[in-house]
């Protein structure tokens, strides 16, 4: 079992969580992540590592609210312990060699730039974060980015927080008012992911985009998180969750990541009216 | 004296048309008084051919004259002294190409139903007040099993029983490897997967479910830091193989490895499941083998009409000759001689939001016929010109088998690889890396659980001569 040893609640729909996992503390690099059961027949699902601590052997995740397991895993308090939890799967992120970058985050995604950037800023990188929100009140981690950044742009749709605008607009700008970046890396929804990739590709930028595809397993056996990348069908538990966005085939992978939606939207609004009855 | 009727007493089975709506287990078992009969049909052979059919040389003849006496746990102890596993392969061995198929009594009518009779001896023991066996003292020595699959489960326990501290580590939230998230429990109930690793850990063997080895921890890293002096490799086969086609990555096509670990494993079958699954309504599976079978009577469970797609002929067909008949009886649709080229989608040109956008809505097939026997003696099939066709689906499941998991080899150094991905090893499951043995699909690629439960044993001994020439 693994206990929650620190929760703490970043918006209204994001938390973050800090879990005693000593085995996947010891080996945990930036760019992997674990999968987790909350309970005995619960749903396996992946989540990228937020952040760990070898020393005191925990790792942090954070997630938001999607669908019946998270909403599970958000009524989980500090002292209860999740059932399972594994990892750390999937392959860390390049960092090598790398003078300078925009970490490029969007939504719940800039829990997983963060350590990217983080990473990065450790290691001597020049960081330039971009990072993009719906509007104030989902705003994560503003903070945190702005200690490891060399150069912090906040964006939201409505303009609520930082300059309104799309991440991409900041990017556009930054690329041509001169700045001049070794590599892009891009964690965020699959749109927003695709945009970025189209405009640093017309650019010629290389850039790297983390996936969150459906997955079951995250060791290569059951195929369920296969996305096509250079007209090839790759494994992203294996073999990612990193790859080049510009083979990246973003149409396809946003399909196949409706494949459960409905389900999804029937079990969530379930466990809600399940938790309300708890409640009453 | 011996029952002279040519044929075996049948199996008593769920009917057909019910069995197909739920996922209890097909076959019910032999009473006492059907096993008994059926041992009467054994000629006790003095050369033994059915021994010499069995992977794990289990003491057929023996086994069944202590049946037929009524002696049912003598008869446990007989097949225990060679299976680790007896419930779960009297379920699962395909008899009639092992002991059954050298059977005496096979020359003119039926072979005596040796592996009834072996599930039959396994569940009677096992409704028995269960005594487990005492804690075998240590001798001191640590060996890690990597998987819990047949072969793991084997070689822990023959290793347990020697006096060794194993360890088995497992990927998954459960241990059991394939009988566990590939076979399903209408063929195979989980309970008696359960029942086995109960033994193991009363026999002091201990489980570390959620550790990837490879990820979590590395091989080299149990030898050295954790104080392992010997590793044993039955990882199993790992990623899932597909045609290459196009469509391969609609909405809708599943490999067999996804769908029946979720119906299996996460239980997506039952009504409350936490984990999602497509209730299609016309499937194709596509493949000959037993994992065909398994995922094609698990679609029919859950309501769709489905279809075998396999470019051989019937006769060819890999799978255990039982679960054809199975498959047949349930309604499966056996499109044979019929090759896969590619899956259609739909795309609604006028909206992109459609949500049936990227979903599976057919499957474009060519007609194959038989060509000359091929140096393997197969005949291997050739299309059929101008035979095209599209056969209307909503899913599709590629049962093609797997090719080996890269998780190991890129973490073990000096851990010699075959051209075709597998752990090289020598007879008894040696590896080019001293104190590391491997065996089961991880070896051989796609196999059979009895040559798994095989490989695992001969390692343990392996791995028992290799620690105490130390």
């Amino acid at each position: 079992m693994y206990e929650i040893l620190e929760r703490q609640e970043l918006n209204n729909t994001v938390t973050r969580l800090v879990i005693h996992a000593p085995r996947v503390a010891k080996k945990a690099e930036a760019g992997q992540f674990i999968i987790l059961r909350t309970d005995e027949d619960g749903e396996r699902i992946p989540l990228t590592i937020a952040d760990y601590d070898r020393e005191k052997e925990t790792v942090t995740i954070i997630f938001q609210v999607v669908g019946a397991t998270t909403e599970k895993l958000n009524h989980m308090m500090v002292g209860d312990c999740l059932h399972d939890f594994v990892g750390p799967l999937g392959k860390a992120t390049h960092t090598d060699g790398l003078k300078k970058v925009a970490v490029v985050g969007g939504g719940v995604g800039c829990a997983i730039a963060y350590p990217v950037a983080k990473k990065l800023h450790s290691l001597g990188c020049e960081v330039h974060s971009i990072v993009g929100f719906r509007s104030r009140e989902l705003v994560i981690l503003e903070d945190e980015f702005k200690s490891v950044s060399d150069k912090f742009v906040l964006m939201s749709d409505d303009g609520s927080a930082g300059q309104r605008g799309l991440v991409t607009d900041a990017l556009k700008s930054l690329i041509e008012s001169g700045e001049q970046y070794d590599e892009v890396i891009t964690i965020g929804p699959l749109v927003m992911m695709k945009f970025v990739s189209l405009l640093t590709k017309e650019h010629g930028i290389k850039t790297v985009a983390s996936m969150n595809p459906i997955m079951i397993d995250g060791t290569g056996m059951c195929g369920g998180c296969r996305l096509s990348v250079g007209g090839k069908t790759v494994f992203a538990c294996v073999d990612g969750p990193e790859f080049d966005a510009h083979q990246i085939d973003f149409d396809e992978a946003m399909e196949r990541s409706t494949m459960y939606k409905e389900f999804e939207r029937h079990a969530h609004t379930d466990a809600c009216n399940l938790f309300k009855k708890e409640v009453e | 004296m011996a029952n002279m009727s040519l044929k075996k007493n049948e199996m008593p089975t769920q009917a057909p048309d019910i069995r197909n709506k739920n996922f209890d287990e097909v076959a019910l078992g032999y009473t006492e008084e059907q096993a008994i009969d059926e041992a009467k049909r054994c000629l006790n052979c003095k050369n033994m051919p059915c021994v010499a059919g069995c992977p794990v040389k289990v003491h057929i003849p023996a086994f069944i004259a202590k049946v037929a006496e009524g002696k049912f746990e003598e008869a446990y102890e007989i097949i225990s002294e060679a299976s680790s596993l007896p419930a779960v392969c009297g379920r699962v061995c395909p008899q009639e190409r092992q002991c059954e198929s050298k059977c005496v009594r096979g020359l003119k009518g039926e072979s005596v139903g040796i592996g009834r009779l072996e599930r039959f001896v396994a569940d009677y023991h096992n409704s028995k007040a269960k005594v487990w066996p005492d804690k075998i003292k240590s001798n001191g020595h640590k060996v890690a099993v990597i998987g819990s699959g047949p072969a793991g489960l084997a070689c822990a326990s023959d290793l347990a029983k020697k006096g060794y501290e194993v360890t088995i580590f497992e990927a998954l939230h459960l241990a059991g490897g394939v009988l566990v998230y590939g076979i399903p429990e209408f063929r195979l109930p989980k309970s008696i997967v359960q029942m086995e690793i109960d033994g193991l850990i009363a026999l002091g063997v201990t489980i570390e479910t959620n550790t990837v080895v490879g990820k979590s921890i590395s091989i080299d890293e149990l030898m050295s830091e954790e104080g392992f002096e010997a590793v044993f490799i039955g990882t199993g086969a790992g990623l899932p193989k597909f045609m290459g086609i196009n469509g391969e990555n609609l909405i809708g096509v599943y490999s067999a490895n996804e769908f029946l670990t979720r119906i299996n494993l996460m239980k997506a079958y039952r009504e409350n499941s936490s984990t999602p699954i497509l209730h299609a309504r016309r499937v194709a599976v596509v493949g000959g083998g037993n994992v065909a079978m398994d995922a094609a009577r698990c679609a029919k469970r859950l309501g769709a009409d489905v279809h075998i797609v396999y470019r051989r002929g019937m006769e060819e067909l890999p799978a255990r000759k039982e679960e054809i008949e199975h498959a047949i009886e349930e309604g499966i649709v056996f499109d044979t001689l019929t090759n896969p080229v590619e899956i259609i989608g739909y795309h609604n040109p006028d909206n992109k939001r459609d949500p049936l956008n990227g979903t599976v809505c057919g499957m474009k097939c060519v007609k194959m016929e038989l060509g000359e026997p091929d140096a393997s003696g197969r005949r291997s099939p050739v299309e059929i010109q101008n035979s095209e066709f599209v056969l209307e689906l909503d899913s599709v499941i590629m049962a093609l088998g797997t090719s080996p998991n890269p998780l190991i080899k890129n973490t073990t150094s000096n851990l010699e690889i075959g051209p075709r991905g597998g752990i090289v090893t020598n007879e008894v499951g040696k590896t080019s890396r001293e104190g590391v043995f491997a065996g089961g699909d991880a070896v051989t690629g796609s196999a059979t659980v009895i040559l798994a439960m095989g490989a695992g044993k001969s390692a343990a001994s392996a791995i028992d001569e290799y620690i105490q020439s130390k």
